[in-house]
């Protein structure tokens, strides 16, 4: 199962990031092997859909669950319409988010974000 | 001949210097036309009051797949510029917001599952109120963009009338295509620091438009020196003060256009500072 984490660094002691479509870094664990990937969010420095930018990203990358912990409403009909599960991050790091989700301690995410959450609402009327 | 009035910052009296302008022009027998280009809050028609004639809705095109030929290759979400399409295992999805209608993801389709479909933005409403035509474009509600009306609104714009066009607030992108192309620049500014500063971003955009420009101080009072040192060091001209007045500001409260005899000079005074320019 591929797990996928917006997160602020590159390692998985880095920090959840709680913006989804503009984090820095996408982290992609695989919980069978523990191995992990770390790719950059295109949707950061997108001027326009930087959500949906970011959904492509974790829908190519063949994610089966994101951990973050806002989420707009075009990055929550993209993932949802791809069956990938949300979960809401309670933990600081990366880590620490992998270990409640393995004891089944997140809760799912059903309701999107206002859009432009992530910036802290300046269009978000 | 156009002449765009334009502020850089909101509530300073756009529309009251563009609506009296327009009426006094009128008024003189001259062949005018006031366009409201503030198309997500356009409220010159509550001072000019014009009877309604014609409206026109405005569409913009949206892409429409057809999910019988697509193959979901996704080429069309890759070279979206404005992430305006996505590909799940639902089929391609469509944010028709986002959308800036550029017709690419149409031409790039391999199979041709692309065709593009109308979505109305807004509306033109175009009225009179005696001998003075009156335009506006009014965005729907939600809608994030206001380009496509204006660019109907400046076909709209005839070269045998006076054209008085009422600007967006700021300093935008909007506000650019309002007031490129125009003859004249009426840059209206309030006696305040934040004014001041609003007026020197609305300068240096007119300026680099090469339009010719001047200065019309709204709310004029004992603190016009800020302005005014400003256009000297500038040398940009200051064209019209209108007092801080109370019953401008009850006149305005109320919808009403400034008629009396007071402010008539003003707008003559403006109109042939413009006529001398242009």
């Amino acid at each position: 199962m591929k797990v996928c984490f917006s997160s602020e660094g590159k390692s998985l002691d880095s920090q959840l990031d709680p913006r989804f479509g503009r984090c820095k870094y996408f982290i992609i664990v695989d919980t069978e092997t523990n191995e992990f990937k770390v790719v950059e969010n295109e949707g950061f420095v997108s001027e326009h859909g930087a959500g949906v930018s970011a959904a492509n990203l974790v829908v190519d990358e063949g994610a089966d669950i994101v951990i973050t912990r806002n989420i707009g409403p075009n990055s929550m009909k993209i993932l949802t319409s791809t069956k990938i599960s949300i979960y809401e991050g309670q933990a600081d790091t990366i880590k620490a988010n992998l270990e409640l989700l393995k004891q089944d301690k997140l809760n799912e995410i059903k309701e999107p974000k206002k859009s432009h959450f992530g910036l802290q609402n300046r269009w978000g009327r | 001949m156009k002449i765009s009035v334009l502020s850089g910052k909101g509530g300073t009296g756009k529309t009251t210097v563009a609506t009296n302008l327009a009426y006094y022009l009128s008024k003189k027998g001259k062949k005018v036309q006031y366009l409201d280009f503030d198309v997500e809050e356009p409220n010159g028609f509550i001072f000019l009051k014009p009877e309604i004639k014609n409206t026109f809705e405005v569409k913009v095109k949206v892409p429409q797949i057809d999910e019988s030929s697509c193959t979901q290759c996704g080429l069309c979400a890759k070279k979206c510029n404005f992430n305006a399409l996505a590909v799940t295992k639902n089929g391609v999805l469509v944010f028709e917001k986002i959308c800036h209608s550029c017709g690419l993801c149409s031409l790039v389709c391999p199979v041709n599952a692309i065709t593009e479909t109308e979505r109305e933005i807004g509306k033109i409403e175009i009225g009179y109120t005696n001998n003075l035509k009156a335009v506006r474009g009014v965005l729907n509600i939600g809608e994030p963009m206001g380009i496509p009306i204006l660019k109907n609104l400046k076909k709209l714009i005839t070269p045998d009338y006076i054209n008085i066009i009422d600007s967006p607030p700021g300093s935008s992108c909007s506000v650019v295509h309002s007031v490129e192309g125009s003859d004249y620049g009426i840059l209206v500014t309030e006696p305040t620091k934040f004014g001041l500063h609003d007026l020197e971003i609305a300068a240096n955009v007119i300026r680099q438009l090469g339009v010719p420009f001047g200065v019309v101080i709204n709310k004029s009072d004992e603190n016009d020196y800020i302005i005014e040192e400003f256009c000297e060091k500038q040398g940009i001209d200051i064209i019209e003060k209108i007092p801080f007045d109370r019953s401008i500001a009850q006149k305005y409260s109320k919808g009403e256009l400034l008629e009396d005899k007071s402010f008539i000079e003003v707008f003559e005074n403006i109109f042939s500072k413009i006529m001398e320019v242009s």
